[in-house]
């Protein structure tokens, strides 16, 4: 989700929930409401944290909403472990709040969403293609690992300028393994200053091995890309290309994305 | 393209010939290409007629060019190049979903809005960025009215006004919320894997007890609604846009709107326009809800 430059202000009704909960974050910093969630900036003890709060959307019926919200956030720790896990930089996870929702997180706050960094840099210039090749390399690399994002924007992924501050901050075991990840990553950025991919937001993701699921998640990032950023084509063609070079089946991804671009409105929806 | 300015534009004319085309079988290509030659020349007297102008005073026809069926929209193509010809007017050729939105901001006085296109033939979400209406979220597979009107023909439910208004009507009478597969892919939506899961459910479903078929309506509604209701308010996030129109022959279903954004997002102006009056009874073209915010997120933006 993109930190923008809205200035918001609570004004309102509390939302259902635990009531401790909501007495805890009325007392924190609103980052960001985006359609789904709440983002808030507060401490965990004692680290910078983000707290996102998946709020109760009263359009849904009850149940179908509480399903919905607690399945994504569980969804969301989870697939942001694994890919600390295999090497893919994601926030860290402190505590995580299953009855209201909430998750208490790395605050990335030198962070750049891709899209304030693609608004402001021109199209064509070396910078951009290096990171579309970065983008593609580390998606090979998310869907190596099976793992379906579901939700990739230039909004969900970030530039971090800052490198290796994110080891500081309280993980366990998965240091050891994401050292060597990290390793991988750091060779790759050299090229934009020392800035690194870090992706966000799997609250729409899962696990899959198929070809199908795979297509289908760049075609998300295909369409989301060129709807904000009209005259992105090239850049996505060297996203695809990166991508292709560096998974594993790439191939047979690719030959399912030109399928997966058929279908709907080009389809005649007669009878 | 231009964007059309409400100082300077005005729907003079609306006359439709749609209250008379029910469909029992749903909406053949055929039996729709026979209608409108049959009412077009009618239609159009009557809209000279009503905007009180001559031929003289046109300056150009405009007609959809599509997407759509092949067959109707041949039939009326033709009828606006014979215009065009005799009349000696250029044609301009016009979007359908363009069409329906342009005719839903000018009518509503929405200024510019998330547009949420639900009908039988599309489902789209769409902002105006850069000087071109942009598709930010759509189906991937079938559209939401589609999917309505195959599961009523599961069903069997009467076609009589329109399945998608006989559903709703029994969803009001439905109690139980069945799990139902919820398939939203970033900005859009996938209704193929709902149906087929329906589709081979209800048969059993129903002889087992399970639910009622107004269960089923009702949850199939409930989910395919709450769909797209997210994945318009993603488009309205990322747009920071803080207008939603809803237009196409599903917005009308009552259920979709008034309850939808309005509790959620602050100082929202929901528009209904429905292009096809389904529903004689219905007061629906044009409706314009200004909705007071239950509570706003933000004072300014």
């Amino acid at each position: 989700m993109a930190l923008s430059s809205l200035r918001p202000s609570i004004t309102t009704e509390v939302a259902e929930g635990s009531p401790d909960t909501q007495r805890f974050l009325s007392g924190l910093d609103l980052l960001r409401q985006g359609a789904e969630a709440r983002l808030y900036r507060g401490t965990f003890l004692g680290r910078p944290a983000v707290i996102k709060e998946r709020f109760p959307r009263k359009y849904r019926h009850s149940a179908l909403d509480s399903r919905l919200s607690n399945r994504r956030t569980v969804q969301e720790v989870r697939t942001a472990l694994r890919c600390r896990r295999a090497g893919i930089a994601a926030p860290a996870i402190y505590f995580v709040d299953l009855v209201s929702n909430v998750i208490f997180m790395e605050d990335l706050a030198d962070a750049e969403t891709l899209r304030e960094h693609i608004g402001s840099s021109p199209f064509g210039s070396r910078n951009l293609e290096a990171l579309a090749e970065i983008v593609g390399r580390t998606l090979a690399h998310l869907h190596d690992q099976d793992i379906i994002h579901g939700d990739l924007t230039t909004s969900n992924m970030l530039l971090r300028r800052t490198l290796g501050t994110s080891r500081g901050n309280g993980e366990t075991s998965e240091r050891a393994n994401s050292n060597d990840g990290e390793a991988t990553a750091e060779e790759d950025v050299k090229d934009l200053n020392g800035a690194k991919l870090v992706l966000i937001d799997f609250g729409l993701s899962f696990s899959s091995s198929l070809a199908e699921d795979k297509a289908v998640d760049l075609y998300v990032l295909e369409r989301a890309l060129l709807s904000t950023h009209p005259g992105a084509e090239d850049l996505f063609g060297t996203m695809l290309h990166m991508y292709g070079r560096s998974s594993c089946h790439g191939t047979a991804v690719l030959t399912k994305l030109k399928e997966v671009r058929q279908r709907g409105r080009k389809r005649a929806m007669v009878g | 393209m231009t964007r059309m300015n409400e100082s300077n534009s005005a729907v003079i004319a609306l006359p439709s010939s749609s209250n008379s085309f029910i469909s029992v079988e749903g909406f053949l290509p055929r039996d729709t290409a026979r209608h409108h030659r049959k009412h077009i020349l009618a239609v159009l007297k009557e809209s000279l007629q009503e905007a009180n102008l001559q031929p003289s005073d046109i300056d150009c026809i405009a007609f959809t060019k599509g997407p759509g069926m092949g067959a109707p929209l041949a039939a009326v193509a033709v009828v606006a190049r014979t215009l065009a010809q005799l009349w000696n007017r250029p044609m301009v050729a016009v979007n359908h979903c363009v069409g329906h939105i342009e005719m839903g901001r000018l009518v509503t006085g929405a200024g510019n809005p998330t547009v949420l296109y639900v009908s039988g033939g599309n489902t789209q979400v769409i902002s105006y960025l850069e000087r071109r209406y942009r598709i930010f979220g759509e189906t991937i597979d079938i559209a939401v009215g589609n999917c309505l009107d195959r599961f009523a023909r599961v069903l069997k439910i009467s076609n009589d006004p329109s399945p998608g208004y006989n559903i709703e009507q029994m969803a009001k009478r439905g109690k139980k919320l069945l799990e139902l597969p919820y398939t939203v892919k970033g900005m859009d939506v996938s209704f193929s894997g709902i149906l087929s899961y329906i589709e081979d459910a209800t048969p059993t479903m129903l002889a087992a007890g399970e639910c009622t078929a107004e269960d089923l309506c009702f949850s199939l509604q409930e989910t395919v609604f709450a769909m797209l209701v997210e994945v318009t308010e993603r488009a309205m996030a990322h747009c920071s846009s803080q207008e939603v129109m809803i237009v196409g022959g599903v917005a009308c279903e009552s259920h979709i709107a008034p309850s939808s954004f309005t509790r959620d997002v602050g100082k929202c102006i929901i528009v209904h326009i429905n292009m096809i009056p389904l529903y004689p009874s219905s007061t629906f073209s044009g409706k314009s809800i200004h909705t007071p915010p239950k509570y706003s997120y933000f004072d300014a933006i």
